[in-house]
């Protein structure tokens, strides 16, 4: 077939995709694929998997719908996108759910095989939405994506239904093609995928290349888009989520302490995928135990550190609270245990595959007693790899529990990750005690379990097997020293500060900030995965022209050193969490500054453009603008990333060329 | 979903791994410097007293003991060994020694746990510590009441007792511990008493050896809270006719001058018997096999403890079979794994099979 009309191309600098189908249709992975094409092709990118609970909700209903966010571009971008420029929905319910966060002028590329009246009706559609005009404005494009799917893989002979499932290979060939990605790695990828079924093998990759193939020649299309490769940081890259990243950097830690990695866990969204990772890692000497629940997962995580090894649990918010008595235990016995919080929205079960931030009170105080341990959290889908590393030398090096703190958002999405060399992660040190350290009153040498380090308060840590160190300890209150049973108060009294004082004094790096001239009155303070969106609000208010200074934690117990001042040098403090303002109340006990918090806690990453406007509005009420006269807010809110696009609504649009 | 065959490693002995002592040990060094404190006379003493003789016994280098324990009486045990030892939170002890077992091949590990600890609040780890058949020993002590706080009833107290949160009598239907391990497929049952040092070692000595998890209940008696629970088991008077020995390979038979037999009884059940009784007279009693396969033998065998008031029940080895330890076979897959894709380059393994370069 020839064209009678000469395709276009038009230059992008960033598009926002999103896949939306049923919770079968495998929007995941092609989502996935989709990212895979785009990390190899270069470009910076950012993904949101957004998905129901329920493995398979009835099909066709909005509660079953699935999908997967991509924002993708030609310089380096921080969220996943507010707005799709593109929706590919696979039926109509995946439509009518995420079509509210489609503007207009989107392009809107609909599977309309589904499209009967019986599915429209269920789903609260009196008419079909494609024909009655509701859909003005947008570009809509749609195509009998499964009937050109069965199509096209009528000659392996399968089922009308097994035909239909590649269909989103066929909806991955035509984007692909859209946006000129490469495709030989979802090609090698199927191949491989479905090695042993050769007819669905052939069948997806025929329908993904009868996709691809439909995009170049039908004239649906007459433009094509390009998003150039970012300017990155010279180095090897790769993509990589979160929970991946996590699992990596849990073993690298292991390996440069060099100590076997003991994983107790029990299945939790969204923490399950480390548990599945670090199971196939035998080989790096990890020992992974899906244990009976939540407390025997840290159990034996915790036995496994008093035996020398890395302990490591991960969880949720529930399982963390299942999980408290034993992490007090580690507290107390000043043992190296790392426990990863993966949260999710709660209380409670909540909302088990929505993001959330609401743990990080739980995990700071959520034990009886005087219990303080070190608290850190990963700002982005790669940093969970060097959080993980920095969690295991600091519970190595200080012998106690430490909490890392992710996120759903960060635990499934992902971003080109500049790839480290292993070599040049530093050691860490288990400085295992293997001789006696102190002498009795008869000059006899002896083994003191309580004995610390005086910089950095860690206690000498002797293993089972060496000789001469036989030594008991437990969850009762220990004599300075000796480790034996104390009930003085004196000593209670000392050991519980003693305790205070070696998280205090753990050592970790300042807080920096970004401030490019000096002379912003408000900082935008904030931690973990609000990290993308606060970073490109502040983008857009700078692009506005707003003065604001940025500063992100990473460490949240102890706090770095500098954090008091920096807070006090600003004249306001905006602390926006996915939460009720938690980090907020730890600063304003800590430092007595009143900073303003900003919460949002709908089980999604906070939006660029409301926190722009936000920002904003708080930078003009500080420089003393009257309600009436701000602009700056508004004005945010309203640059699409500062950067322009093919057209003047800012939006992928490709009527004008047909 | 698909199985794939496991290999089963099976090693003899409970100690494979553990390193022998060069020297020959003595009780007294496995005395800690640490003051015993449980109440005079209680039970606890004795069964201390019993395990610090035997451990010499094993053979293995004392660094190489690791004992954890949670709350409770018994949980104090840890202290007074001089052993490396962990004394843990309420009922999670068999968690823990899971994750030290595991990870350590070359250690002895011991759980030491009572009544409440190991049937009440950590009842779901004992029941997965021993399906899993990790290899560890577990004591429990069984004393049928919370003695650290002060007399309320336990998960092996008989109905009807009367208690500090029982006035009117607990309500609740006890466990039999024995019951409750051969429900879980443990490999290793048995039931010994504190006083009978003789019978308390070649039980423990049975548990060390064996690979895999041993269940030990002990009978314990608190002369606090629940004085003379086990005195039928003490009375020279009674006691001949309250112990059913159970010795493999011998008809359990017992009694003032072995008047009592045990013999099968309708489905899969078993029934004491007066042997002048039995048509066949001896030759009607079971012949104890603690290497019966299906444990419902064992199973029946322990339904011969009473419920309520202890008169009678079995003490010995229930059950002692052969299956792979689950710490065995995770160590197995990590060999494995080593041997068939190399001991893993790290460097190789994040950087992935898609990367592109920025120059």
């Amino acid at each position: 077939m020839n064209r009678t009309v000469t395709i276009e191309v038009k230059q992008l600098d960033r598009v926002v995709i999103r896949f939306a189908g049923d919770s079968g249709d495998g929007m995941q992975l092609t989502g996935d694929r989709f990212t895979a094409e785009t990390a190899s092709f270069g470009n910076d990118l950012s993904t949101l998997p957004n998905f129901p609970a329920e493995i398979r909700a009835p099909a066709g209903t909005l509660p079953g719908v699935s999908s997967f966010q991509l924002h993708f571009a030609d310089h380096d971008i921080l969220t996943p996108g507010d707005a799709p420029d593109v929706l590919i929905a696979m039926n109509p319910a995946a439509l009518k759910a995420n079509l509210k966060d489609v503007p207009r002028g989107a392009t809107l590329i609909v599977d309309t095989a589904d499209f009967t009246a019986r599915n429209l009706k269920r789903i609260g559609y009196d008419e079909n939405p494609l024909e009655t005009g509701e859909l003005d404005g947008y570009h809509v494009v749609p195509l009998n994506l499964t009937g050109m799917t069965v199509e096209s893989v009528k000659e392996f002979g399968l089922t009308r239904k097994d035909a239909s499932r590649a269909k989103n290979m066929y909806a991955l060939g035509l984007v692909s093609w859209l946006f000129q990605r490469p495709v030989e790695s979802t090609i090698t990828f199927l191949q491989t995928k479905f090695a042993s079924k050769p007819d669905i093998r052939d069948a997806n990759i025929a329908a993904f290349r009868a996709g691809y193939n439909f995009g170049e020649t039908a004239e649906e299309f007459s433009v094509r888009y390009e998003v150039k490769p970012a300017h990155m940081a010279t180095g090897t890259y790769r993509n990589i989520s979160g929970n991946l990243a996590l699992a990596y950097g849990l073993v690298a830690g292991a390996q440069r302490a060099g100590m076997p990695l003991v994983l107790g866990a029990y299945p939790i969204t969204p923490a399950s995928d480390v548990l599945h990772e670090l199971s196939k890692l035998k080989r790096f000497n990890v020992t992974t135990i899906q244990a009976e629940d939540e407390i025997a997962g840290v159990g034996a995580a915790l036995g496994a550190s008093f035996g020398g090894a890395l302990g490591v649990t991960t969880s949720s918010g529930p399982g963390i609270s299942l999980k408290s008595e034993t992490i007090g235990l580690g507290v107390m016995l000043e043992l190296p245990l790392v426990v990863c919080d993966i949260q999710r929205a709660g209380p409670s079960t909540g909302m088990p595959t929505k993001t959330e931030q609401a743990d990080l009170l739980q995990v700071m105080f959520g034990r009886n007693g005087e219990a303080p341990l070190p608290v850190i959290a990963a700002q982005s889908p790669a940093d969970c790899f060097a959080i993980a590393v920095e969690a295991a030398r600091i519970a190595i090096t200080y012998r106690t529990p430490v909490i890392v703190l992710s996120d759903g958002y960060l635990a499934n999405g992902s971003e080109p990750w500049r790839i480290p060399v292993i070599e040049d992660l530093p050691t860490i040190d288990p400085d295992f005690t293997v001789e006696p350290n102190a002498t009795d009153d008869k000059g006899a040498p002896k083994y003191l379990p309580y004995l610390r380090d005086p910089e950095t308060l860690a206690r000498a840590w002797a293993v089972p097997g060496t000789a001469g160190l036989d030594h008991r300890i437990g969850g009762l209150e220990k004599e300075d020293k000796t480790g034996n049973i104390s009930y003085d108060p004196a000593n209670h009294d000392l050991m519980i500060r003693t305790r205070q004082a070696k998280v205090d004094g753990i050592a970790v790096p300042p807080v920096e900030v970004d401030d490019p001239d000096g002379t912003a009155k408000v900082l935008v303070l904030g931690w973990g995965s609000t990290y993308g969106p606060i970073g490109a609000a502040v983008r857009r208010v700078r692009k506005v022209g707003g003065k604001i200074a940025q500063a992100h934690l990473r460490h949240l117990n102890p706090f770095p050193s500098n954090l008091g001042d920096v807070l006090k040098s600003y004249d306001k403090v905006l602390v926006p969490e996915m939460n009720l303002g938690q980090l907020a109340m730890l600063l304003r006990a800590k430092y007595l500054v009143d900073v303003v918090s900003y919460a949002q806690v709908r089980g999604m990453p906070l939006g660029a453009a409301e926190l722009a406007e936000v920002i904003g509005n708080l930078v003009e009420e500080t420089e003393g603008i009257d309600d009436d006269a701000r602009h700056l807010g508004a004005a945010a809110a309203a640059v699409k990333h500062g950067e322009a696009l093919a057209d003047q609504n800012g939006h992928l649009k490709t009527e004008g060329a047909r | 979903m698909s199985t794939v065959e496991l290999g089963m490693p099976s090693l003899p002995n409970g100690l494979h791994g553990v390193p022998a002592a060069t020297e020959p040990q003595n009780r007294k060094e496995y005395v800690s410097d640490q003051e015993v404190r449980w109440c005079p006379g209680c039970g606890d003493y004795a069964v201390l007293a019993a395990f610090q003789g035997f451990l010499p016994e094993l053979g293995i280098k004392r660094e190489n003991v690791a004992m954890v324990s949670g709350i409770g009486c018994s949980s104090r045990f840890p202290y007074y060994l001089s052993t490396y030892g962990m004394h843990s939170i309420h009922g999670r002890a068999p968690a823990i020694a899971t994750g030290l077992a595991t990870a350590r091949p070359d250690l002895s590990v011991w759980v030491v746990t009572g009544d409440g600890d190991a049937l009440s609040i950590g009842g779901n780890h004992l029941i997965h510590t021993l399906r899993r058949n990790v290899n560890l020993k577990i004591l429990l002590f069984n004393n049928r009441i919370y003695g650290l706080t002060k007399g309320q009833y336990s998960p092996t107290s008989e109905p009807g007792k009367v208690t500090k949160s029982t006035p009117m009598g607990s309500v609740d239907n006890p466990f039999n511990p024995v019951s409750l391990a051969l429900g879980a497929e443990a490999t290793f049952v048995a039931r010994t008493v504190d006083s009978d040092r003789k019978h308390l070692t070649s039980v423990l000595r049975a548990a060390a050896e064996h690979r895999g998890t041993a269940f030990v209940e002990i009978y314990q008696n608190c002369p606090i809270f629940n004085d003379n629970a086990f005195e039928a088991f003490k009375d020279p008077e009674t006691r001949d006719d309250a112990i059913i020995p159970l010795v493999h390979g011998e008809p359990i038979r017992f009694g003032t001058d072995g008047h009592l037999g045990v013999v099968r009884d309708g489905f899969a059940s078993l029934a004491v018997r007066e042997v002048a009784d039995l048509p066949g007279g001896e030759s009607d009693l079971v012949v104890h096999d603690a290497h019966t396969d299906d444990p419902a033998y064992a199973f029946a065998l322990s339904r011969l403890t009473d419920a309520g008031v202890l008169h009678q029940a079995p003490i010995g080895v229930f059950r002692s079979v052969e299956r792979p330890a689950y710490d065995d076979l995770v160590r197995q897959q990590i060999t494995t794994a080593q041997e068939t894709q190399g001991t893993g380059d790290l460097q190789s393994l994040v950087t992935g099979a898609d990367t592109w370069t920025v120059n």
